[in-house]
C-alpha cells in the first residue's frame, strides 16, 4: 500500500514537475465539487491551477500525499528563507542566550540604549517566527501539516506577548508541534509538556513543592495553572471526569518541572529542566491511580494516563470533526475517530485518515459549512490571488484588524474555529474591504485581479445568485465580488 | 435602496452630522427615548480578577495570614489600601475612582458571584454570559434576552465594543460591534460608494452573512457620525490613544449621540495572575480606574440615566500560592457605579476568610448570586418586569436582592 502510494506519487510529481497535463479526464459537476471540498479541507484553499492538479492526480492520492507531507517536497524559495531566520534554527537555550534579556555587568544595570537594542532583536525573532508561520501557511505544498499546526497550536495554545521568553521561544515551540502534528498523540503531549514556551506560558516551571529544599525566591509553592488546562484543554476536556483533588495531585506532580533557560542545567539544549529539589516526593493519587513519589517519572506516567484516558481520544475527535466538517460535527463521526484514536494509541495520522475517508466528510450537506475563521480567510484570499511579494507582516497587523493575530490568543483555549464565534457585522465589513484592497492588487502593489481567472482558480464554483451579481456588475469590480462572495467566506 | 444608501454616503461627505437613517429609525428613536431613557453598561473582566485585592478585607487577621508576601498593607501604611468603611479598602491603583466612592454613586457588593462551582474560567465565564449556571447548551447571551424585552431601539441599541462578538450579546436581536481602538473608525475600502453598492446587491437576502453585511452597514454609518465628529470636537482633529479609556469614551459618545445605544458591554482581559499578582494588579486596574474615571465624566449628565457593573468570572484562592499569586477561586466582588447607586457602601453579608468559613476550605465563599447584584439593575433601573426578569434568566428564583439602588 504505501510503497504503491509512493510510486504513484513519484510519477504525479514527475508529471507536475514537467508542468504537463498530459489528460484531462471528464469529471461531472459532483465532481468538481468534491475536488473542490478536499482542497478547501485539507489546505487553506486553491491556488490558481490547483484544482485541476487535484482533478488530474484523484482525490485519494492528493488525500494520500497531503497525509504524508514528508512526501512532498517544500520548495527551494521557502526553505531558502526558513534557513535564513534564526528564530526557526536556533535552540531555545541559544535564543536566551543571544537574544534575552540583558544581564547586569560588573554589577551595573543595563544602559536604555543596551535594553532598546535587545528589544528591537527580541522583537526581530518574533516577526521571524510570525513570517515563517504566514509563508508556510500561504506558500507550503504541505498543506494539510500546515492546517494541523493551526489545528494544534490552538489546541496547546501559547501566547506570544506574555513575556520575553514567549517572544523567543514561540517559533521553536511550533516547530516542534509541527514535527508531531501527524504522529503520536502522546508525543505531541509530550513535547508541548516539556517545551519551555508552555512551561512559561502556564506558570509551571515555578511550580514548586512548598518545603522542598529548591524552595525560595521565586519558587515557593504550588502553582496548578499548567495541571488545570493539561486536563481541561489539553486531554480530557471540562467534563473529563477530574475533581479540583485530581488538579492538586495533578500539579504536585509536576512540581520541578521547569525551565533552564540559560542551558546551564538540563540538556543545554532544549530549555527544558527538570529540577528535583523543589519537587514533591509523596505519592499522589491521580484520576484513581496511585502514582508513587519518583520524580520526573511521574509526569510521563501522568502524561500516558491522559494521553490513553477515553475522554481524552473522545475530546480530541470531537475538535478535529468539529474543525475539518461541521461546527456541530455529527456523532457518528466522532464516534469512529474516538476507536481510530484507541486502537492506534493516538496515531494523528490515521485518525485524520478516517476523517477524510470517512462518510460524513464526503457528505454534501457539510460542503461549504465551515465559516473560515479571519485566518482562514485571509489566507485562503492570498492563495487565490497567487501574491508573490506580499508583506507578510502586514499580513498579520491585518489579522489584527479582524481580532486573530498569529500567536495573538491570549488566553490558554485558543481561537475558536466555529460561525458562531467569528461571524459578526464588523468582521463582514473588514471581510469585504480586504476582499476590495486584495482585488485591486493593492495589498502587494500589483495590477488588478482578473476575474475570469480568478473564477477559474475558484473553481468557477458558485452560486446562481452570486454569478447573476456578478455578471450585472461592472468589470472592475467583478473580482472583488468574487473574493467577497459567500463562496469565498466558506470552506 | 440604492437611492437611499447614495443619500447617505451625500450626507456623510457634506459632513451633516445627522444621517436619514430612515423612517422607521427616528421613530424608533423618539419612542425609546421617551419610554426609557435609561443606560447599562456591563464591563466583565476576564482571566478572574482577585477581588480581596480590589476590595480589601484589611480588619481580618485571616487575610494577612493567608498572604503573607501579597496582601495589601492597612491603610495609612506604605502601599496601603484606601480606606472604604473601616472594614474594608480599595486597591490604591483604583484611586481614580475614590471621588466617586466619596460622592456616593461607587458601590460594592461582597462575597457575591457565580453558586456553580466550575474553577474552569472558560465554563465560569460562559455561565455568567448565559445567565444560567451550569447549564451548557443555552444558546443566547443574557444581555440579548435583556435587549429583546426593552422597546426597540436603533441598530446600535446595544453595543459591543470589543474585538470578537462575546457570548453575553449573542442571540437573536442585533447588536453593534465596534472594535477597539482606532481600527474601529479608521476608512474602509467598503466606504466607496460603488463598491458598496456592489456588495449590497451580492447581499441582498435575509441568510446569515446577508444579514450581517446589513447590520454592519447600518451600524457603521451611524457609528461613523458620533464618533467622527465627536472626536474632532473633542480632541481638535488628533486621534484618540488606543486604550481602554479612549474606547470607554467612544462608547460614552455613542450612548450620549444618535446612536442612542441604551447596552455597552466591554471586556477586558488579563486578570489570570497565576504569578506575581500585585505587579499584574498593578498594570491592570490602574487604566480600568482611570477609565471609569473618563467614562463616567465622558457621560457628563447622562451618567445619572447610567447603571455600570464591573465583575469577574469568578474570585481567587483566599491563600497566595507559591509565586506570589493565587489560583483560581469561587467568590468575588461587584462593582456598581451610577446615578441611581447608594454608593459610599460595600453591600453584601461577609462571611470572613476564617477556615471553616471558606468554600471548599478555599476560596472566599458566596453569600449574594451575582443575579442578585443585577437583578435590581434591570427591574428598578431598566423597568424590566418580574416576568421579563425570568426570561433574561430563565431558572433563577429572585432572593432579597442588595439594596443598593435609590
Amino acid at each position: 500500500m504505501k510503497l504503491k502510494t509512493s510510486v504513484l506519487l513519484l510519477i504525479i510529481g514527475v508529471i507536475l514537475g514537467l508542468g504537463i497535463l498530459i489528460f484531462r479526464p471528464a469529471t461531472s459537476l459532483a465532481e468538481e465539487t468534491e475536488v473542490l471540498h478536499a482542497i478547501n479541507r485539507l489546505s487553506f484553499g486553491p491556488k490558481p491551477g490547483e484544482i485541476e492538479q487535484v482533478k488530474t492526480m484523484g482525490i485519494e492520492a492528493y488525500i494520500q500525499a497531503q497525509l504524508t507531507p514528508e512526501s512532498i517536497p517544500e520548495p527551494p524559495q521557502i526553505t531558502q528563507k526558513l534557513n535564513q531566520w534564526e528564530a526557526l534554527q536556533l535552540t531555545p537555550v541559544e535564543l536566551f542566550n543571544n537574544y534575552g534579556p540583558p544581564k547586569k555587568q560588573n554589577g551595573e544595570k543595563p544602559s536604555q540604549e543596551e535594553l532598546k537594542a535587545y528589544r528591537q532583536k527580541m522583537n526581530k525573532i518574533r516577526v521571524q517566527a510570525v513570517d515563517g508561520h504566514l509563508l508556510r501557511a500561504i506558500a507550503s505544498p504541505r498543506q494539510l501539516q500546515e492546517v494541523m499546526v493551526d489545528f494544534w497550536f490552538n489546541h496547546f495554545n501559547v501566547f506570544v506577548l506574555k513575556a520575553p521568553q514567549t517572544q523567543l521561544w514561540t517559533g521553536n515551540y511550533e516547530e516542534t508541534i509541527r514535527k508531531h502534528s501527524l504522529g503520536k498523540f502522546r508525543d505531541l503531549l509530550g513535547a508541548t509538556a516539556s517545551h519551555p514556551a508552555m512551561l512559561f506560558y502556564l506558570d509551571n516551571w515555578r511550580n514548586t513543592a512548598p518545603d522542598s529544599p529548591g524552595a525560595r525566591g521565586p519558587f515557593q509553592g504550588l502553582n496548578e495553572n499548567y495541571a488545570r488546562e493539561l486536563m481541561e484543554l489539553h486531554t480530557l476536556g471540562v467534563d473529563g471526569g477530574y475533581t479540583q483533588e485530581d488538579v492538586i495531585a495533578l500539579a504536585r506532580i509536576l512540581t520541578g518541572w521547569g525551565i533552564s533557560a540559560s542551558g546551564d542545567k538540563g540538556d543545554g539544549k532544549s530549555g527544558f529542566f527538570f529540577d528535583e529539589k523543589r519537587h514533591d516526593f509523596g505519592d499522589k493519587v491521580f484520576l484513581g491511580t496511585t502514582i508513587k513519589g519518583t520524580g520526573a517519572a511521574e509526569v510521563e506516567q501522568a502524561l500516558d494516563i491522559l494521553a490513553t484516558h477515553p475522554n481524552t481520544a473522545r475530546f480530541i475527535s470531537y475538535k478535529l470533526a468539529q474543525y475539518f466538517v461541521a461546527d456541530q460535527p455529527p456523532a457518528t463521526l466522532v464516534d469512529s475517530l474516538t476507536k481510530t484514536f484507541q486502537d492506534t494509541d493516538g496515531d494523528i495520522r490515521t485518525v485524520m485518515e478516517t476523517l477524510v475517508t470517512s462518510q460524513e466528510f464526503s457528505d454534501p450537506q457539510y460542503y461549504r459549512q465551515k465559516f473560515k475563521t479571519p485566518y482562514q480567510y485571509v489566507i485562503s484570499l492570498v492563495r487565490s490571488a497567487d501574491l508573490q511579494d506580499v508583506n507578510l507582516s502586514a499580513i498579520n497587523g491585518i489579522l489584527g484588524q479582524m481580532g486573530m493575530p498569529v500567536y495573538g490568543c491570549i488566553t490558554p483555549d485558543g481561537y475558536k474555529n466555529t460561525q458562531e464565534a467569528w461571524l459578526n457585522p464588523d468582521g463582514m465589513l473588514r471581510r469585504l474591504s480586504l476582499a476590495t484592497t486584495v482585488a485591486n492588487g493593492k495589498l502587494d502593489k500589483s495590477e488588478p485581479l482578473d476575474p475570469v481567472q480568478l473564477s477559474k482558480t475558484l473553481g468557477n464554483n458558485f452560486s446562481e445568485k452570486t454569478k447573476k451579481v456578478i455578471e450585472t456588475t461592472p468589470p472592475n469590480l467583478r473580482a472583488d465580488l468574487i473574493l467577497g462572495s459567500p463562496e469565498m467566506m466558506y470552506r | 435602496m440604492k437611492r437611499r444608501k447614495l443619500l447617505q454616503y451625500a450626507a456623510l461627505a457634506t459632513g451633516a452630522s445627522l444621517i436619514p437613517i430612515g423612517v422607521n429609525g427616528w421613530a424608533f428613536r423618539s419612542v425609546a427615548q421617551t419610554k426609557n431613557p435609561k443606560r447599562l453598561i456591563v464591563i466583565f473582566l476576564r482571566g478572574g480578577v482577585d477581588g480581596l485585592n480590589v476590595v480589601v478585607p484589611h480588619q481580618e487577621a485571616d487575610y494577612y495570614e493567608s498572604r503573607p508576601t501579597i496582601a495589601l498593607p492597612k491603610p495609612g501604611e506604605k502601599g496601603g489600601v484606601i480606606d472604604l468603611n473601616g472594614q474594608f479598602g480599595l486597591n490604591p491603583a483604583l484611586k481614580d475612582i475614590i471621588p466617586l466612592w466619596k460622592q456616593g454613586n461607587l458601590a460594592f457588593i461582597h462575597a457575591c458571584g457565580s453558586t456553580d462551582s466550575t474553577r474552569s474560567h472558560f465554563d465560569a465565564q460562559d455561565y455568567m454570559e448565559t445567565g444560567t449556571p451550569g447549564v451548557k447548551d443555552t444558546p443566547d447571551g443574557w444581555m440579548n434576552r435583556l435587549l429583546a424585552v426593552l422597546p426597540q431601539g436603533e441598530i446600535t441599541q446595544a453595543v459591543n465594543l470589543g474585538d470578537t462578538p462575546p457570548r453575553i450579546l449573542a442571540g437573536e436581536r442585533p447588536v453593534t460591534h465596534l472594535a477597539t481602538g482606532k481600527k474601529g473608525t479608521s476608512p474602509l475600502s467598503l466606504d466607496n460608494p460603488r463598491v458598496n453598492e456592489a456588495f449590497a446587491s451580492l447581499y441582498a437576502g435575509n441568510d446569515a452573512l446577508s444579514l450581517a453585511y446589513q447590520e454592519g452597514e447600518k451600524a457603521r454609518q451611524i457609528l461613523l457620525a458620533d464618533l467622527t465628529s465627536e472626536m474632532k470636537d473633542a480632541n481638535k482633529g488628533a486621534p484618540l490613544p488606543d486604550n481602554f479609556a479612549a474606547d470607554a469614551r467612544r462608547l460614552a459618545q455613542l450612548m450620549k449621540g444618535d446612536a442612542r445605544t441604551q447596552l455597552g458591554f466591554m471586556a477586558l482581559g488579563g486578570w489570570d495572575s497565576h504569578v506575581n499578582e500585585n505587579d499584574l494588579l498593578n498594570r491592570s486596574l490602574t487604566p480600568l480606574g482611570e477609565g471609569l474615571a473618563a467614562l463616567v465624566q465622558e457621560l457628563g449628565p447622562l451618567y445619572s440615566q447610567t447603571a455600570i457593573i464591573v465583575f469577574s468570572e469568578f474570585g481567587r484562592t483566599v491563600r497566595e500560592n507559591g509565586n506570589k499569586g493565587t489560583d483560581h477561586g469561587h467568590g468575588n466582588v461587584i462593582w456598581v457605579l451610577g446615578g441611581s447607586v447608594r454608593g459610599g457602601q460595600v453591600y453584601g453579608t461577609w462571611p470572613g476568610l476564617a477556615e471553616s468559613e471558606l468554600y471548599e476550605g478555599r476560596d472566599l465563599a458566596i453569600t449574594t448570586d451575582w443575579r442578585d447584584a443585577i437583578a435590581p439593575l434591570l427591574t428598578q433601573h431598566l423597568q424590566v418586569t418580574p416576568d421579563n426578569l425570568a426570561h433574561v434568566f430563565p431558572g433563577y428564583t429572585p432572593q432579597t436582592p442588595p439594596n443598593f439602588l435609590a
